[in-house]
């Protein structure tokens, strides 16, 4: 039996195990290796540099923006994504007419909730499509024509959107890092709420539907009213469910590859002139589109930064929100 | 899900004003919650409005002639055209790129399924020496973002096809390879979900069939796979739209022309200037590419949205 035992552990982990190792682990680890090399990506000649890809990158001003840019999406995607999705959540489980029974739901909620969540289920690259048209800076696009016909845009003047550079706010220096936010990531950030929004909806009207309706009862007969009952009962309830969330949209924030690849001018994406590269974005443009001869390690330098950033945020983040006292019911 | 059933019925007819005071409770009802019911509405029908009116706008300019999509963009079209869907699944290759993706995505979500599970439950209710350290670099994955991989991935997937002399099979340009760096990266996440499941089932089950003389193996296929359905749909869910929106594997490994999946047919019809002579015939691509998800998330959307959003909370 036991001779059994092992040869059953064995035979069923072996497979993940090896997969995962070969396909996962394996390049991670060479990434770390690459980044200190002067790997070009094929010749096998290659030497020891230490950490000065690294040194490089914190001087090399596209990444600079580019982090900065992944900054700026850091922290407007998922403050707004969440506001709305609580809000909505909100309208759905207690915007209903309220009768003897208490306060409901709206009507047609599972209507609502199917139609708010169908663009997660959207391929990206459909996303991507559809609003690079939407968006298009000329009368041929949806939102410049629809502002043309009520006279809002001038027929000479049609708005850039993804074609557009300029920031909405002066650029902020600080040391080497400039933080700015172009008018196409303004765009990209709009898009990434459009399509997140309805998860996050489902998400929170979830875990507002567990509450338990005598926690709202009691609250009413307090003489609550229904935005008292929101603020001071539900959102302290669904704190663990922010607290996720905000862990996801911030890893999410982190990426935002496909968004800038699908949609913004330039080889690879990322511009025009670099003002919707991400950090994601510039390093595979850099692997795959040599500049240099070591580009494939600096890329890999690119890469591990990318990763310990996420770590440190992922880390902050569970830090400062993980509740103290999780409530059971 | 009965919490929903009760929120979607339709409303009680609405109260008459005349018995409000009798009790404390009905003092936000009444006017204060008509006004309520019609802001709610309001706003709920705006943000519905904002999510369907792009994808609509998409469908609509399928069925006009190129003039029309560049000099009207917001009419309806003159004459109502099926030839762009035509164009678009003969020229524009999306019935290949919509028949390569299903094709990885059924290996893919099939293959991660069956080896997430063995190793799940293999580490959830065998212990040995070792298992929470092969547990843990399982977990570790999922803290990672794929950016630290992706670049060697490239010639990992190369050099190990033509180390095994598989390079037709699973090197670059494969389905097999392609499907296998799939599961791959699905793994962490399928592992620590299915084993938390795995765990919460009852031993009392396992071993009266192992009394019975079940072996390990019987066991896992016979009582605990279908024990543990629910947990296997939602995860399962999970995988379908992660690896369905899995964007960056497929740009980096599948670099053949006719092995592209949907995501990367879609762009290339979107960026390369030799389509945009034909524009009806991106819009009828991105339609054709819309039908099946819809039709498929109009049957499961109850599943779907409570399988994904249990499975972020886990």
């Amino acid at each position: 039996m036991s001779f059994g035992r092992a040869r059953f552990i064995f035979g069923f982990l072996v497979a993940p195990i090896v997969l995962y190792a070969v396909y996962v682990l394996y390049p991670y680890g060479q990434t770390a290796y690459y980044s200190v090399t002067d790997f070009s990506g094929f010749s096998p000649d290659y030497s020891y540099v230490g950490f000065g890809n690294y040194v490089e990158l914190f001087s090399d001003d596209v990444f600079l923006r580019a982090l900065g840019h992944n900054v700026v999406v850091l922290t407007v995607y998922p403050v707004v994504t969440i506001l709305l999705a609580l809000f909505f959540a909100f309208m759905l489980n207690v915007g209903g007419r309220g009768d003897k029974a208490g306060v409901r739901g709206v009507r047609g909620s599972s209507v609502y909730k199917f139609i708010f969540f169908f663009p997660q289920v959207l391929s990206i690259a459909i996303v991507a499509v559809i609003w690079r048209r939407v968006f298009q800076s000329n009368d041929g696009g949806m939102i410049n024509s629809l502002l043309m016909k009520l006279g809002l845009v001038d027929k000479d003047k049609p708005l850039l959107f993804l074609a557009e550079s300029d920031s909405v706010f002066p650029p902020i220096h600080i040391g080497n890092f400039v933080f700015e936010a172009p008018v196409v990531l303004v765009c990209l950030i709009l898009i990434a709420i459009w399509g997140g929004v309805g998860f996050y909806l489902i998400l929170f009207s979830a875990a507002m539907q567990s509450i338990p309706k005598d926690i709202f009862e009691a609250a009413t007969l307090d003489g609550a009213t229904r935005v008292q009952t929101f603020f001071r009962v539900t959102l302290p309830l669904l704190r663990e469910h922010v607290s996720v969330a905000w862990v996801y949209l911030g890893i999410a924030a982190l990426d935002f590859y496909a968004l800038v690849v699908g949609m913004t001018p330039g080889p690879g994406g990322g511009g025009p002139n670099d003002a919707s590269q991400v950090m994601s974005s510039y390093m595979m443009s850099n692997a795959f589109r040599p500049a240099r001869f070591d580009s494939f390690a600096f890329a890999c330098a690119m890469g591990v930064s990318i990763a310990i950033l996420t770590l440190l945020f992922a880390a902050a983040q569970l830090r400062i929100t993980r509740s103290r006292d999780k409530l059971e019911f | 899900m009965s919490h929903l059933a009760t929120t979607d019925a339709p409303t009680t007819p609405e109260p008459t004003p005349a018995p409000a005071p009798a009790k404390p409770a009905a003092k936000d009802t009444g006017d204060t919650g008509r006004v309520f019911n019609v802001f709610s509405h309001g706003f709920l029908f705006i943000w519905g409005a904002l999510v369907t009116i792009p994808l609509i706008w998409a469908v609509i300019q399928s069925f006009k002639t190129d003039t029309e999509i560049i000099n009207d963009p917001l009419g309806l079209p003159d004459q109502w055209l099926w030839g762009a869907f035509g164009r678009a699944w003969t020229k524009g290759h999306i019935g290949e790129f919509f028949f390569n993706t299903v094709l990885v995505l059924i290996g893919g979500v099939g293959l991660t399924m069956l080896l997430g599970s063995m190793a799940a439950y293999v580490l959830a209710r065998y212990p040995f020496r070792g298992n929470r350290a092969v547990y843990w670099m399982f977990v570790a994955g999922l803290t990672m973002p794929i950016y630290l991989g992706i670049l060697p991935l490239y010639l990992t997937v190369d050099n190990v096809a033509n180390a095994l002399g598989l390079g037709e099979v699973i090197g670059l340009s494969t389905h097999l390879g392609l499907i296998l760096v799939y599961v791959a990266y699905s793994l962490p996440f399928t592992v620590f979900f299915l084993h938390a499941f795995f765990r919460t089932l009852p031993s009392s089950i396992a071993e009266a069939a192992s009394v019975d003389g079940a072996g390990h193996v019987r066991l896992f296929f016979q009582v605990m796979m279908p024990m543990a359905k629910p947990g296997l749909i939602g995860i399962g869910i999970f995988n379908v739209i992660g690896q369905w929106n899995q964007f960056i594997l497929p740009t980096v490994i599948m670099k053949d022309e006719d092995k592209r999946l949907l995501t990367q047919g879609l762009l290339e019809l979107a960026t390369n200037a030799r389509y945009e002579t034909d524009f009806a015939r991106l819009f009828a691509g991105m339609t054709l590419a819309m039908l099946p998800i819809l039709a498929v998330y109009l049957i499961f959307h109850r599943q779907v949205q409570s399988g994904l959003t249990g499975a972020t909370l886990k």
